[in-house]
């Protein structure tokens, strides 16, 4: 527990991603077998135990204080876990359930010495007696003790004492603390039973140490790692390529001694067999101007690049699986999908979208069924979804992957013509025979969902990652408005002592007719370093109010934001955010009354075709 | 036969400007100017300018003097520790707190009766101050700055272990510790000196003052540099003191990608730390934490307990389970302690 507990502290302080990286990469390689499992487990899908921790937590927490001091304390942490692993002493409790909690006592105490027994009753947080020599063994006595003049050499010694106990970390570890064996411990018996081994662990350990075992079993250790960057550190450690890990992953468990002897050499790769798994997405480049002369439009065909999720569809062996472009498995959000594809054996490509009378919603509609565990059978009728399909990877056996992409649209077609999954559909190609000729069939298009378009080479092949001179996206040229500076924000990491994530409004008047700017958007790219360092400087020159990391600052600069499209948000006052919002100009020069209003914001929402300018294609 | 002492609370009290003591006519670290003023320690929340007479320390009078100048009070007037003197018939007593270098609590007796303020004050070990002592008292006045139990802060020598620890693991890194620059400041350039670091020390210009002062007031804190001057590429891999203010704020720029570290008692809880973008957290307090506190209040005797500046409600809840006596003192104008 004491590495882990190490590397999650330093994981948790540390910014730097290539830190991180490293830290990582040195745990996978020296912690022993199945811990190091385990805490990859803990970083990514979670230790596959269920109990009600919370419960429990306070169930022992209740033995030793007092409730309104746990919720306080609770209230000022705001984490169970670290409050938890903070208010634990740091001297072992007696933790003997309430009813049987006397007689235990009592029978211990008649062994021990005075001392001895003031320790084993120390049930609170009234000090122990051997902080007054005059007071051994009366605990409750201590405080009633009166004129007497007591030097501060007694608590000296009391934290001579916790200082060796608790900090002696040459001392090896006891393996009944390893990962291992206490996910073994935990992941069995009652309730009853795993709450009182949970308080013996915590009774071993340090406070980082109390903190990491509760986040090995409760899950979500918020130590700015992604489960993709427990991957990339775990294959980069090893000179593998994270989707030599990603294709496999989901066929994997806990704590992944396959995956382990794979990398350690000691065993060929885990078969994934018949678990349906992720395989790594193809991406596109965007195109560039530079790249027109070289692309022939005969070699490619087009498709419309909708406004959702990239997301990938695995059924095989009477399982489902959804996953989102970085491998996460987000099926649990989505029952929907994973029934409709219930009993087919494939791998699609497509976008995750929300859809209404066989129209896409916003953006915003689809974000309200994300990033959760569970969905509820309101948010199903109120979002239903919809997978727009790309592509087909697998048909039963068979890894189309190797094919030409017009082979692989070819088995796509006929595949879903005879399948027909429930909410599905195909993406249509776009036919075209010019560039030209496809960018204005794409000026008359209706823009409702459209993010841009795909451009994929006829032959192209599925390889993962971003292949140079295969898929292009070729986007709108951005939508510009003039927005007023409203807050700023520190960054993170390099950025840490900057102001660089900016919110910034446009003006609206209110009920009295007073002019006054909402928020629309927040930007934090599309300046240059040099840049960066004047606006800064502007931030702090011209705060009117501090916030924590946020400052709001005077009305007084003009942001030329581009973006790609304006939607409807509960988020923003304003009631619209921008899509892509990035800095595209800084008007120091523009007076901020001449910024644009929220009257033209919502032409740009409500207007069918929303393009007022787009890169056009040299012929 | 004996006499019926008037309780303490009918000569000492709360006023306007701060805690006043009626028979004595002076204040206690009042927050607004007053005739006559008794300082427990430098702290700018305790001690002001502006008073007609200061009754302190010598060590908090040099401190206020370089904090607001040498006419910063009419007079003052410093007073050893452990001597009593007499003000209109009350006994005044300074002993230590164990706080930072000079601090004292004033220990008043009057008709029978004895309060001890205690100001700020700590029971771990300090080599930068004389320790806390224990006066058994019928009132006592604590703080409760860190009173949660979820407070208890790790020794001094342990953190800076660890920063020493870190220093050895990223050697090309600068060490940027914010560190409060009255008191924690020095403390800590003295426990880092005692575990035997004895490379030049670099400060950022808020901190060099008062750290020259504790030099002159005889603590040893060996080479001291002011960072400001000195070519950024020479600190690599050394100790930069600063105000935690400065952590993360544009002056840390020219450190390249230094590691900040924050030495504070708050950094036992995380989100404190990461909400400063701390990347070496040192929980190291000048405070009481939570199992001190509860000793203290319980060591002492008082059959009345006056709460000050902190996290009141839980330690006044607590004491009464205790079957103790205790009241938030309402002090108008003592805001969180920047520690």
């Amino acid at each position: 527990m004491r590495a882990f507990a190490r590397l999650l502290d330093c994981l948790a302080y540390t910014q730097s991603r290539n830190r991180k990286l490293a830290l990582l990469g040195h745990y996978f390689r020296s912690a022993p077998d199945p811990d190091r499992g385990w805490a990859l487990a803990a970083l990514t899908d979670g230790v596959p135990i269920r109990m009600p921790l919370r419960r429990m937590l306070s169930d022992l927490v209740g033995r030793f204080i007092d409730p309104v001091l746990y919720r306080l304390s609770r209230d000022y942490v705001g984490d169970t876990a670290e409050t938890v692993s903070l208010l634990w002493p740091d001297h072992p409790v007696e933790l003997a359930p309430p009813s049987t909690l006397a007689s235990t006592a009592m029978s211990r105490a008649r062994g021990g010495d005075a001392g001895e027994k003031s320790k084993q009753l120390s049930l609170d947080f009234t000090p122990t007696p051997t902080l007054s020599p005059q007071g051994g063994g009366e605990l409750r006595g201590a405080h009633l003790l009166h004129r007497k003049e007591l030097g501060a050499s007694s608590l000296v010694e009391r934290e001579f004492e916790e200082g060796l106990i608790g900090h002696n970390s040459a001392e090896a570890e006891p393996a009944s603390l390893s990962l291992g064996n206490v996910i073994r411990e935990m992941a069995s018996g009652t309730t009853a039973e795993r709450t009182e081994r949970l308080g013996r662990l915590l009774n071993q350990l340090d406070a980082s140490g109390r903190w990491a075992l509760l986040k090995l079993l409760g899950g979500a250790p918020r130590v700015g790692v992604s489960a993709r960057l427990a991957r990339t550190a775990l294959a980069e450690c090893y000179g593998r390529d994270v989707s030599e890990i990603e294709e496999i992953w989901h066929a994997l468990e806990p704590p992944y001694l396959d995956l382990f002897a794979w990398l350690d050499g000691r065993a060929e790769r885990p078969d994934p067999g018949s678990k349906p798994v992720f395989r790594p997405v193809m991406l596109a480049h965007p195109v560039e101007d530079d790249d027109w002369p070289k692309l022939a439009a005969e070699d490619f065909v087009a498709e419309w690049k909708w406004d959702g999720i990239r997301v990938q569809v695995a059924a095989r062996g009477g399982d489902v699986r959804m996953f989102s472009r970085q491998g996460d498995d987000i099926s649990g959000a989505f029952p929907e999908i994973r029934s409709a594809f219930q009993g087919h054996d494939c791998v699609v490509d497509g976008e995750l979208l929300i859809m209404r009378d066989g129209s896409i919603a916003p953006f915003n509609d689809l974000q309200q069924r994300l990033n959760r565990k569970a969905v509820t059978a309101k948010m199903m009728t109120a979002y239903p979804p919809h997978v727009r399909l790309y592509d087909l990877l697998f048909d039963g056996p068979d890894d189309l992957r190797t094919l030409p992409f017009t082979e692989r649209r070819a088995r796509l077609e006929t595949w879903h013509a005879r399948h027909h999954p429930p909410l599905t559909d195909v993406s249509p190609l776009v036919p075209f025979q010019t560039f030209d000729e496809l960018n204005a069939l794409w000026s008359s298009a209706r823009a409702e969902g459209i993010e841009g378009l795909m451009l994929k080479r006829r032959d192209s092949t599925y390889q993962a990652g971003r292949i140079k001179g295969q898929w292009f996206k070729w986007k709108r040229a951005a939508l510009t408005l003039d927005c007023v500076l409203m807050y700023a924000q520190r960054g993170s990491g390099k950025r840490s002592s900057y102001y660089s994530d900016y919110t910034f409004g446009v003006w609206t008047q209110d009920a009295d007719g007073e002019r006054l700017l909402v928020p629309v958007g927040k930007a934090y790219s599309g300046f240059t370093d040099e840049e960066l360092l004047l606006l800064d400087r502007w931030v702090r020159d011209n705060t009117t109010e501090t916030f924590g990391p946020v400052r709001a600052v005077e009305p007084g600069l003009v942001f030329e934001v581009a973006f790609d499209s304006v939607q409807s948000s509960t988020r923003h006052k304003s009631g619209v955010a921008m899509r892509f919002p990035r800095i595209h100009r800084i008007r120091w020069d523009k007076p901020v009354a001449e910024a644009d209003t929220l009257e033209t914001v919502l032409r740009l929402m409500s207007g069918a075709s929303q393009a007022v300018g787009r890169d056009a294609p040299p012929a | 036969m004996a006499s019926v002492s008037p309780p303490v609370d009918s000569w000492l009290y709360p006023s306007d400007a701060g805690l006043y003591c009626e028979p004595g006519d002076f204040y206690i670290d009042p927050h607004r100017s007053v005739e006559r003023a008794v300082i427990t320690h430098g702290h700018s929340d305790h001690a002001r300018s502006g008073h007609g007479a200061v009754l302190a320390t010598h060590e908090t009078i040099e401190i206020m003097k370089v904090r607001y100048g040498d006419d910063c009070a009419g007079a003052f007037q410093p007073l050893a520790l452990g001597t009593p003197i007499s003000i209109n018939g009350v006994s005044v007593r300074l002993v230590p707190a164990g706080h930072i270098l000079g601090s004292a609590q004033v220990v008043i007796e009057w008709a029978g009766k004895r309060a001890v303020i205690s100001g700020d004050y700590k029971r771990a070990a300090d080599p930068t101050c004389a320790p806390f002592e224990l006066v058994p008292c019928d009132v006592f006045v604590t703080e409760a700055t860190f009173a949660l139990p979820v407070f208890r802060h790790e020794k001094a020598e342990h953190e800076v272990e660890k920063l020493l620890g870190s220093m050895a693991a990223e050697p090309d890194r600068t060490h940027l510790i914010g560190a409060y620059n009255l008191g924690k400041c020095q403390r800590m350039i003295r426990v880092i000196r005692d575990a035997g670091y004895d490379a030049p020390i670099y400060l950022h210009g808020a901190v060099i003052a008062l750290t020259e002062l504790y030099q002159r007031l005889g603590i040893e804190l060996g080479d001291l540099r002011p960072a400001t001057t000195t070519d950024a590429k020479s600190l690599r891999g050394g100790i930069v003191m600063c105000p935690p203010s400065a952590l993360g704020d544009r002056w840390s720029r020219r450190f390249g990608d230094p590691v900040n570290a924050f030495a504070s008692g708050w950094m036992r809880v995380r989100g404190r730390a990461r909400q400063h973008g701390v990347e070496l957290p040192l929980v190291v307090s000048d405070h009481v934490d939570w199992p001190e506190l509860i000793a203290t209040v319980t060591e002492v005797g008082a059959e009345d307990i006056w709460v000050t500046h902190g996290r009141e409600d839980a330690l006044v809840h607590y004491l009464a389970t205790l079957g103790l006596k205790a009241r938030a003192l309402a002090l108008v104008g003592c805001e969180e302690e920047a520690e």
